[in-house]
């Protein structure tokens, strides 16, 4: 079953401070220091277990650059 | 008969050109050939009829995005061209302006907008503004000039121009029609899809869409560069292929043309007889804002590629990671491959570089680069190979 909601990275905010990377497993970080989504693209689709976490990462980023989803991209 | 000074477009078909018909861009000679814009009931239903597709590059069916839009909204013709390589949106709001403001009343009418905006290059304002002043019922229509930015022409750049003056893509969580300009729906509407709207809202979609094919209806305008002898913008139906699109500018021997502008995709020689159309669906090469750049064969595609790379790094709008330190990696890499580095990991560099930055932005900008290099890998396969071997086929 595909997540219904994810973690969206807003690339104009996010500096690349890598705090989202540590509370989620998913996230990796590119050479340059900002989140990698396993897959690619802007969109973590966040599983039930992550849920929590997706959240913390949310509260936490310093730049607000994070938010949740539709996992369907909007555009 | 001949003298009626109303055209009878109720009946006509229109043929090809419609939009570079060579008529002044006066008021007068506008409606001495298609009478006034009507006020037709319907038009939403007539574009929907008629299969237009917008003609700004991302190629969406312009029915679908009116339907999209709530009333008392905002209408926005973007003319802004931010594609160096784009020439016709300017030759369009030159030539033709009346018929790209009949498009843009005609759509806001429709929608009952509120605000009415056009973006346009600062070479077109004042044919833009003259042609505003020749007319009585366009005092709604705001111009503004957008910065000479290649991204500055992405819909949410646009947005951003208008409400801060900045013009820099944004990171969009709902899309513009449901909340655009300062939280109201907001259309952004390329202005030579704005045109063929002026001829929809006088002919009706199904006599627009006479032309064309079923998947790719009415015409499209082309803006041909590159190493041939007559460079500019054609007006060509639906369906046509890339042969005879690029053969009225005289090509030096092709090979390789670089179809949809810099976002788009290098194609070889053998691929001249395929159709450009809206979609890559049906087998077409997708025709994006309509840039077509002719290679000849005594050009490197890697140098030109590298070069077209390069350029696309510095026009980072500079606000995501992955592109302000990604695009300009990129573009390193496929110079090392021009420049003829022997490395032999560097063509897996390109690709593993190009999967980085892809999907990793606010707008499509690292996307397209990314598809635009890739591209050039696999149509210059054999120059890549020649390269890592030491040897140009272009050098001389
Ligand atoms: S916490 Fe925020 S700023 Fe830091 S890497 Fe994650 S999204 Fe970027
Ligand atoms: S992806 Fe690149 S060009 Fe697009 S908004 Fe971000 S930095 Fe600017």
């Amino acid at each position: 079953m595909s997540a219904s909601t994810a973690l969206h990275i807003d690339w104009t905010r996010c500096r690349g401070r890598g705090m989202c990377t540590e509370l989620l497993t998913g996230l990796g970080r590119d050479e340059w220091g900002y989140p990698l989504v396993a897959g690619g693209g802007s969109d973590l689709p966040i599983r039930t277990h992550d849920v929590e976490a997706a959240d913390d990462a949310v509260a936490l980023c310093p730049v607000l650059a994070l938010s949740i989803r539709p996992a369907r991209p909007t555009r | 008969m001949s003298s009626t000074s109303t055209p009878d477009l109720a009946r006509a078909t229109l043929g090809v050109p419609r939009l570079l018909t060579g008529h002044g861009p006066g008021y007068g000679e506008h409606l001495r050939a298609l009478g006034p814009l009507p006020q037709r009931a319907g038009l939403v239903d007539e574009i929907a009829r008629s299969g237009l597709t917008g003609r700004g590059g991302a190629a969406f069916p312009t029915s679908t995005k009116l339907a999209a839009m709530a009333p008392r909204g905002v209408v926005i013709g973007n003319g802004s061209e931010g594609e160096p390589l784009s020439a016709k949106d300017e030759l369009l709001l030159h030539n033709r302006p009346h018929l790209v403001i009949d498009g843009l009343l005609a759509t806001a009418h429709a929608l009952a907008a509120r605000r009415l905006h056009l973006v346009v290059g600062a070479a077109s304002e004042e044919p833009v503004r003259r042609a505003l002043r020749e007319r009585g019922d366009a005092d709604a229509i705001e111009v503004t000039v957008a910065p000479d930015r290649f991204v500055g022409g992405e819909a949410s750049a646009v947005v951003d121009l208008l409400a801060t003056g900045r013009g820099l893509p944004k990171d969009h969580a709902v899309r513009l029609t449901t909340r655009g300009l300062r939280g109201r729906s907001t259309l952004v509407q390329n202005v030579e899809t704005l045109a063929h709207i002026g001829l929809i809202a006088r002919v009706g979609g199904e006599r627009w869409g006479a032309v064309g094919v079923p998947e790719d209806r009415g015409t499209r305008l082309f803006s041909i560069s590159g190493d041939v002898a007559h460079p500019g913008v054609i007006e060509a139906p639906g369906g046509s292929s890339l042969r005879s699109l690029i053969a009225p500018s005289s090509p030096q021997p092709v090979s390789a043309v670089l179809v949809g502008g810099y976002h788009g995709a290098w194609v070889g020689r053998d691929a001249l007889e395929r159709t450009v159309g809206a979609s890559s669906k049906h087998g077409a090469i997708p025709a994006g804002a309509g840039i077509l750049v002719v290679l000849g064969d005594r050009s490197c595609g890697l140098r030109t590629a590298a070069e077209i790379a390069a350029y696309l790094a510095a026009e980072s709008a500079g606000q995501c990671g992955p592109c302000v330190n990604g695009l300009p990696a990129l573009a390193d890499l496929v110079s090392r491959v021009a420049d003829g580095d022997r490395d032999p990991r560097l063509p897996a560099q390109v690709e593993r570089m190009a999967g980085l930055v892809e999907g990793r932005g606010a707008c499509h900008h690292p996307d397209g680069t990314a598809k635009m290099v890739r591209s050039a890998l696999v149509a210059f396969a054999d120059d890549v190979a020649a390269h890592q071997h030491g040897f140009c086929r272009a050098a001389r």
